[in-house]
């Protein structure tokens, strides 16, 4: 463990505890939130905070998550440290405000407990909630554990808040497979996380400057397009934000977080590519395999948006095979989300790897280290014959 | 006509920074039709001048003088308004 400047405070944690948590140190001065599995509890325990008096959040709570996102804005706009959650068809009612925080430069952030979206109507984990909203110009992150969702949420408030970047951020991570179960989470200490986000200084706040202005006004053909470009340069300035406050909360944690992981990756003919919760099961397949002398690796794509091209071609442009796995489908795309963009970041290597892709897990089907052994093998059989035959396929799926 | 700026010029996320602005944007362009004021009809009620949702009806001493055809978008909303039927509709031609 590395040396940290401040003690970590060990605590039995559940993703929602974390996140709960972390809202609870950061103690923002506006939530609106309204439930929904699997996130319900994690503004339960907010809701709790806020009873107890913990902290002097306004909690508004309201009939809908379009409200929701609304009042969020609204907050944000008038000069609020602003934070919300929710899951899957919440997320879904809140598509067109998503949309609005981002154009707005408003850095609110949000945890999104993934679960598949209806229908058949379901409450599990699968990522086609968050992915669906992957141009709505928020920064995403997808957390592996109840550690990484109370350690990202706390980067990600940081970068969002960035005067350089000024974008909402959502934390992801994975229903019930993280945000029900329970894990030792190193947290920091209440001082350390409140000089760390550091006091709300917004870029514009309705309700504090002296001088009246107006927010959300109609842009049309002749300015539209120059708020856009905008908002991008902001997403393109995001990476060095995250990098800046990832890097400083490495010195009070010990806990580094780059867009991108690796396990084992440098020498392997095989690496996968997972997001959340998966890649832990994958590590592990990865060390059962490297046992019987199979070059396999990993990685661990955290930061979605913005795209980490850079790292994601350095961490696999030498290796023959990419087996990227995505809990989403992308219907009538060629192949799922992350596999489009990952096989486009590495057009420009000069011996490209094979790239294959698994859509696998979705409405929460269990996919334990059996069924990723199973998408190694076929990723090692393209390593090895240079030949793909099918270049999307199904794990798990009967 | 000003040159337009460009995305690193203008205000962050289209907040608009000066109150009353509006006054700058021309929307005269947008009418097709134009409201033409029968003075003899007219009993100077100003319940157009209410209606306006673009302040364009012009008043002198309570009394209606005419138009302002830079911002009036052309609604006919006075028109419909108006109990005397003492304003007219007529094709824009002139632009
Ligand atoms: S509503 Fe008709 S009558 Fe009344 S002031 Fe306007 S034009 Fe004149
Ligand atoms: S046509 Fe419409 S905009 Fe023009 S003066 Fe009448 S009400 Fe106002």
């Amino acid at each position: 463990m590395a040396k940290t400047s401040v003690p970590q405070i060990k605590m039995p944690l559940t993703g929602n505890d974390a996140g709960a948590y972390a809202m609870k140190q950061v103690n923002p001065d506006v939530v609106a939130a309204y439930p929904i599995t699997p996130q319900t509890e994690l503004m339960q325990e907010f809701a709790q905070y806020v009873h107890d008096g913990d902290v002097d959040t306004a909690f508004i709570t309201v009939e809908s998550e379009h409200s929701a996102m609304s009042a969020c804005i609204g907050a944000a706009a008038a000069g609020a440290r602003t934070m919300t959650a929710t899951s899957a068809n919440g997320f879904a009612l809140m598509w067109e405000v998503l949309y609005i925080a981002a154009s707005l430069r408003l850095p609110i952030t949000m945890a999104v407990v993934n679960r598949a979206l209806s229908g058949p109507i379901n409450i599990h984990c699968d990522h086609s909630d968050s992915m669906g909203a992957r141009d709505a110009g928020w920064i995403q992150m997808y957390a592996e554990n109840p550690q990484e969702a109370y350690d990202l949420w706390l980067i990600g408030i940081k970068a969002a808040e960035n005067h350089d970047v000024l974008l909402p951020a959502m934390i992801m991570y994975d229903g019930f497979i993280i945000s029900h179960t329970m894990e030792v989470v190193e947290t920091l200490p209440d001082d350390a996380v409140k000089d760390y986000v550091g006091p709300y200084k917004p870029a514009y706040a309705m309700l504090l400057d002296e001088k009246p202005f107006t927010v959300g006004p109609l842009d049309f053909h002749d300015y539209y397009f120059e708020h856009k470009r905008q908002e991008i340069e902001g997403m393109e300035r995001a990476p060095a934000a995250l990098a800046a406050a990832a890097a400083e909360y490495e010195k009070l944690s010990g806990r580094h977080y780059g867009p991108v992981e690796t396990y084992r990756a440098d020498d392997a003919d095989v690496i996968m590519v997972a997001l959340g919760s998966t890649a832990g099961t994958a590590r592990y397949v990865v060390d059962v395999l490297r046992d019987q002398g199979k070059s396999v690796g990993l990685m661990k794509l955290r930061t979605f948006r913005p795209f980490p091209h850079g790292e994601v071609t350095d961490a696999l442009g030498k290796t023959k095979c990419v087996v990227v796995c995505d809990r989403v489908a992308s219907f009538g795309a060629f192949g799922s989300p992350t596999f489009m963009e990952l096989r486009s970041a590495l057009y420009e290597v000069a011996e490209r790897p094979l790239v294959i892709n698994y859509i696998y897990g979705l409405g929460g089907r269990d996919t334990g280290p059996d069924l990723l052994e199973q998408a190694f093998e076929e990723g090692l059989r393209v390593a090895r014959t240079g030949e793909i035959e099918q270049h999307v396929s199904y794990l798990g799926v009967r | 006509m000003e040159k337009k700026k460009g995305w690193k010029d203008v205000p962050l996320g289209g907040l608009i920074m000066e109150a009353g602005n509006a006054d700058e944007y021309e929307t005269g362009s947008w009418r097709t039709f134009k409201p033409v004021l029968d003075q003899e009809a007219c009993n100077n009620c100003l319940i157009c001048w209410i209606f306006c949702p673009d302040t364009s009806v012009l008043i002198e001493d309570e009394k209606i003088v005419g138009f302002d055809y830079v911002h009036c978008k052309g609604c006919g909303i006075c028109a419909a308004e108006c109990p005397k039927k003492a304003i007219e509709m007529v094709l824009d031609e002139e632009k």
